[in-house]
């Protein structure tokens, strides 16, 4: 009886076209990627059935945290830069070039300006340590916050504003910001919610009747 | 799976010299895993999903003055209080004299409740919504009648005001209820002595 030969088959596969499309896929990633803005604190935004999308740039952020600490940003570094400039101008408060530069790269900034020096002088990594965010003053009394948007709003006069809050942020907080926005005569902004796709929030409010 | 160029180790000592035949494939196995790598990251890196918004706007607090105050009448008027605890209480009319009603943010409550007072609008907005999808009308078009219908001269004014209490939460639960019942017209205000002196009384 003949034996039967068992093909040996090589185990090798061609990798080409697992290259290919690794590479395509990188590519689109690259190309559509615009990357997580970097929150100093973890902030859960409530859910609305507005599908309105947040524009992607000339956007003032306003990011406020369940202890009613406000953070403060725009979007582009050289508008960073310009905004640094004067607000450390307005505050006397004598910045280095190098802070400058730090600050720039900064997504959301919340300290008063007193101890904006130092906080720029930390090390990266241990900024986001919630000693280090005093969050920025909104009182009647002493509104930074104010200084900031106003700052902002004339460097860049296209910025919209959008309010970013925990959930459980208290409401005088709120208030106290919209009062300051209302003060500016900044009465159109957004509110960042999250989309609810829950049944018990849906668009036909009629049929469950 | 990494293949390696099978003529090492096999020395003849003789014959002609031949220049060696180099193969020309490469292996990408490397190659794949550090382009797998980059989609890694930049997916985890990316947001892919845009935040929503609610737009807002709200009532200028200067250069307001008698005549360009809009004065509701008192069968449209709703006032909203957010008070502690996810309650939410609410009154028709003038603020002396009103029955204050406790309800809560569930579809059974305060929709419920702005829904019955907006049911004429709602209803042609759910009608509006029904064509739009029906007929493939423009969104411009579409727009402009939404607007319309729900600047109808029945349609209530809402206010909403806030107790210390309240939270971030309530007050986009409250804006959001506005948009699903149809009611283009309200405002948050601050609360005002009358009021104040209800939710005293009350204990909101």
């Amino acid at each position: 009886m003949p034996k039967v030969k068992v093909a040996r088959k090589s185990t090798l596969v061609d990798m080409t076209a697992m290259c290919d499309v690794a590479f395509l896929l990188l590519t689109f990633f690259m190309l559509t990627s615009n990357f997580t803005k970097k929150e100093p604190v973890l902030v859960s935004t409530p859910a609305s059935i507005s599908e309105i999308k947040i524009p992607e740039t000339n956007i003032l952020t306003i990011l406020v945290d369940k202890d009613g600490k406000v953070f403060f940003g725009i979007d582009g570094q050289d508008k960073r830069q310009q905004l640094i400039k004067q607000m450390s101008d307005t505050y006397k408060v004598n910045l280095t070039p190098a802070e400058i530069r730090s600050y720039s790269l900064l997504d959301l900034v919340g300290n008063r300006m007193e101890v904006m020096k130092a906080y720029l002088d930390l090390q990266a990594e241990i900024r986001d340590r919630p000693e280090n965010n005093g969050g920025i003053p909104a009182d009647s009394t002493d509104n930074q916050l104010r200084d900031w948007v106003k700052t902002a709003k004339g460097i860049n006069p296209l910025l919209r504003i959008a309010i970013k809050a925990d959930e459980k942020t208290p409401y005088p907080v709120i208030k106290k910001v919209m009062k300051t926005l209302q003060e500016l005569e900044e009465n159109r902004f957004n509110l960042i919610t999250r989309l609810d796709a829950g049944p018990a929030k849906e668009n036909s409010p009629i049929k469950t009747k | 799976m990494a293949e390696i160029s099978q003529d090492s180790g096999s020395k003849k000592k003789h014959g002609k010299k031949r220049s060696k035949k180099v193969s020309t494939r490469i292996d990408l196995t490397p190659m794949v895993d550090l382009g797998f790598l980059l989609i890694t990251f930049f997916m985890l890196a990316t947001s892919l999903i845009k935040p929503q918004t609610m737009e807002i706007v709200m009532p200028s607090d200067k250069n307001v003055t008698e005549d360009n105050q809009t004065v509701a009448k008192a069968s449209q008027a709703v006032t909203l209080i957010l008070g502690k605890n996810d309650k939410v209480f609410y009154y028709f009319g003038k603020t002396e004299g009103a029955e204050i009603i406790v309800t809560d943010y569930s579809t059974t409550g305060l929709r419920k409740m702005l829904l019955e007072k907006n049911f004429e609008i709602a209803k042609q907005v759910e009608d509006l919504k029904a064509e739009k999808a029906k007929t493939h009308m423009a969104e411009g078009v579409y727009q402009e009648k939404l607007s319309k219908l729900k600047a109808g001269k029945n349609a209530p004014v809402v206010r909403i005001m806030a107790t210390d209490e309240a939270n971030y939460k309530n007050l986009v639960d409250a804006l959001d209820e506005m948009n699903i019942c149809s009611i283009s017209r309200y405002a948050i205000v601050d609360l005002d002595e009358p009021d104040k002196a209800v939710i005293k009384d009350k204990n909101i």
